[in-house]
């Protein structure tokens, strides 16, 4: 099969698979004819999340910064499901697949209707224990598509496997423990016959983990954890340290005080990347719990950093400390990108990572090898990264001790950015979805009781110097600075799209904007009824025209039960979301648009 | 003379110094008492355990249970998920909204049983005596009357309005009793 020749870098399920299926329906090699296979290859890397690369292409052709202005409101779907909707739906031409925040539904959409009707929809098996034990600004659950199945991950720890074409159910397996805190938080990534996925749960004490299942059976291949030994990591023989001490043994469990690495979080929560071209599987950790770093003392690895890995064994080939012995609660979960293209006069195969300590990385993915680090929003915490180390130059004036308060401290858990970046490789622009934040934290005991907040430190989140509590950020990433900003009122939480010279976001008070992807100018704009936590997503649909879809819905209504006048509400979100507007409606809803 | 007016103020400060009486370990008899509670077939509300009224309902009125509640807060990880009663993945304690009822035995079985949406039962963590504690710091917490009695101040950040200020419904004037 040609398409399966696609260039090495395949991310986030963008399969050669899914492709195929397109282009079956389309009957013609489009690929080729727009800008050949590389360019196609980049613009599915540019695209972390969950749209094939096969759709981007064609939408192109269509939505662009001249047509944009014509995008009109085609219909909307509200589920009546309140809560944030943090997955972004799935398209596959003739079917959109959406899946509501817990406790799910997973609905197929006909795409060929004009109101598109329900195709078929499946409730899985709900346990209402993970509601209460699933942690703020993670992501609920996810789905991915591949050779015709639906691969789900429950926020309540389930992984379930569904034929897309009528949702039945092909294999169901409990992965995470929601009695202890453990949830799924990122979708599952199908990859060479395997389903990867990573656990979530910092802010429980749970010991985070990445595990291999048979995509065919549910099985699970391998599991390995962010702490502990080094056969439990999966640190051997192929590993390459690059921090020093890095070469010593068991580091997961001599860079902890005794036994605190049992509790010590470091999840996968973000998403996962693979690159089919080296069989490498990407990750970051999570933070170390508890937040209160005196209880902690020590490295904390594997947590709070990058991690390569073999995908048939999961053995690792490289680890990033980005923010070694995590002060702040930040960890390194963030989306990256993996990107082939020219760094400073070579090719080389990248791996790009907008971090929450506020920074961009950019490292050689082969060997870690950190090439650029540098600051995207307002950083007082650190003065710079030691390239060679990677360790962070730390302020002194902003360390954290138990009972005691430090205020101002730049940038604020969760970090920087949480939602996916996007890349256009035609104005080598990186688009951030950054926050704006800082935090005053303070730090005190916390004991670890099972399936209860073990986090010892009480956060209030502040604006940042500056216009806006968030802001659109056009990365230049060969020059290593902003080529230019769009100040946003509120964090930006969900993901970026980019597509065909156009940078498409939402934002929490339900704004979906459409940027020019040279200048950051507004050219579109659409008013939801709810604010958006979820990327965008384009594609073509049955009928042929460039199809654009989000999925509204934050989950600010009256369920959430938040009192915003406790300043430590949220995280400390409270202090800095008073004056967001109650969304009208906190439904989730679809909200779809076609070019006439 | 000077003598006399001080003479007649000695009383006076003598009887400023009485302070709020602070139970520090519980009768055995009393201790067992308040496990008493009886509960309706749903888990919600109940009939409290009398030795609570005939005390005066001190978890509701005392300055030290309430402090001793605040604590109890802390250390047990309440605020790991519901803040400073803001809320976070737990639902908010200071809104006035309780998802399984507002009175004493509600809270107080919430505490010891757990509930079905995450919260963990706190049944072999707990002492009654502190599930009662916290219990009053909470019904405080989310009260509609301000109560001098309850903690005015938290030790380090200051998140939110005192629980002393009756910060479920704002402004409201203070009852005589409480």
């Amino acid at each position: 099969m040609r398409l399966a020749a696609l260039p090495a870098v395949v991310g986030h399920s963008i399969t050669p698979v899914a492709a195929a299926v397109v282009d079956r329906e389309l009957g013609q090699p489009w690929g080729f004819r727009v800008t050949g296979w590389a360019v196609a290859a980049l613009l599915a890397m540019a695209l972390p999340g969950n749209v094939g690369a096969a759709e981007v292409p064609p939408a192109e052709k269509e939505l662009t910064p001249a047509s944009v202005g014509q995008l009109r409101l085609a219909f909307t779907f509200r589920t009546h499901h309140p809560g944030p909707a943090t997955q972004a739906p799935l398209a596959d031409g003739k079917t959109l697949f959406l899946l509501t925040p817990f406790p799910h539904t997973l609905y197929a959409l006909d795409l060929a209707t004009p109101d598109a009707t329900v195709r078929w929809r499946y409730t899985p098996e709900a346990d209402g224990t993970a509601r209460g034990r699933s942690c703020c600004g993670e992501g609920q659950g996810g789905m991915s598509l591949e050779g015709g199945r639906l691969y789900v991950n429950t926020l309540d720890g389930r992984t379930l496997a569904l034929d897309a074409a009528n949702g039945a159910p092909a294999w169901e397996v409990r992965t995470a423990d929601p009695s202890s805190g453990e949830s799924l938080a990122s979708a599952p990534l199908p990859a060479g016959g395997k389903l990867l996925l990573g656990n979530a749960g910092d802010r429980f004490g749970v010991r985070g983990w990445i595990a291999a299942l048979d995509a065919g059976t549910g099985r699970r291949l391998w599991r390995l954890h962010s702490t502990g030994e080094d056969a439990e990591v999966g640190i051997g023989a192929g590993f390459r340290p690059l921090y020093p001490g890095d070469d010593r043994a068991d580091r997961g469990v001599a860079s902890w005080p005794p036994s605190a690495w049992q509790q010590g979080g470091g999840g996968v929560s973000g998403p996962i990347l693979w690159d089919a071209g080296s069989g490498l599987v990407f990750h970051g950790t999570g933070h170390p719990a508890p937040l209160v770093p005196d209880q902690r003392q020590g490295d904390n690895r594997w947590t709070s950093g990058l991690f390569a890995r073999e995908l048939e064994t999961g053995r690792a080939r490289w680890f990033d400390p980005l923010n070694s012995h995590d002060l702040y609660g930040l960890g390194a979960t963030a989306s990256s990108l993996l990107l082939d293209r020219d760094w400073r006069g070579a090719p080389r195969r990248l791996l790009v990572h907008p971090d929450a300590n506020g920074h961009v990385y950019v490292l050689d993915r082969g060997t870690g090898e950190i090439l650029s680090a540098e600051p995207f929003v307002p950083v007082n915490a650190t003065a710079g990264v030691d390239l060679a180390t990677g360790a962070l130059r730390r302020d002194e004036s902003k360390a954290v001790r138990r009972g005691r308060m430090t205020r101002d401290i730049c940038p604020a858990s969760p970090g920087a950015v949480t939602g996916a970046s996007a890349f256009l490789p035609e104005t080598g622009l990186l688009y951030i979805p950054s926050r704006r934040l800082c935090m005053d934290m303070e730090a005190r005991n916390a004991n670890y009781i099972r399936g209860t907040g073990f986090t010892g430190a009480n956060l209030r989140l502040r604006p940042a110097d500056g216009e806006g509590q968030g802001a659109l950020v056009g990365w230049d990433l060969e020059a290593g600075r902003p080529a230019w900003t769009v100040p946003e009122r509120f964090p930006l939480s969900g993901g970026v799209l980019a597509t065909g010279g156009l940078v498409v976001y939402g934002t929490l008070d339900g704004v979906l904007k459409a940027l020019d992807a040279r200048s950051g100018a507004v050219l579109w704009q659409f008013q939801a009824a709810s604010g958006i936590l979820s990327r965008p997503v384009a594609f073509r649909g049955p009928d042929g025209h460039a199809q654009l879809a989000v999925l509204a819905g934050s989950g600010d209504g009256p369920e959430a039960e938040i009192d915003r006048r406790d300043a430590s509400a949220e995280d400390g979100m409270g202090n800095v979301l008073r004056d967001l507007p109650r969304s009208p409606d906190p439904g989730v809803t679809l909200y779809m648009f076609r070019l006439p | 003379m000077r003598v006399i007016p001080a003479a007649l103020l000695l009383p006076l400060i003598l009887a400023g110094c009485k302070r709020e009486a602070r139970e520090t370990r519980l009768d055995p008899p009393v201790a067992e008492a308040l496990g008493g509670v009886r509960v309706m077939a749903n888990g919600i509300s109940g009939q409290p355990p009398m030795v609570n009224a005939a005390q005066g309902e001190p978890y509701r009125n005392n300055a030290y249970q309430l402090a001793q509640g605040k604590r109890l807060y802390e250390w047990f990880n309440c605020q790991g998920c519901h803040a400073d009663g803001g809320g976070a993945s737990g639902p908010a304690l200071m809104n006035g909204w309780w998802r399984y009822g507002p009175d004493a035995v509600s809270i107080f079985v919430t505490l010891r049983d757990g509930r079905p949406n995450g919260m963990p039962s706190f049944r072999d963590r707990l002492t009654t005596e502190q599930m009662w504690q916290l219990t009053g710091y909470l019904q405080n917490l989310g009260a509609t009357v301000a109560a001098t009695a309850a903690p005015s101040r938290n030790d380090a950040m200051q998140t939110r309005p005192a629980e002393n200020r009756a910060p479920a419904m704002g402004a409201l004037p203070v009852s005589p009793d409480r």
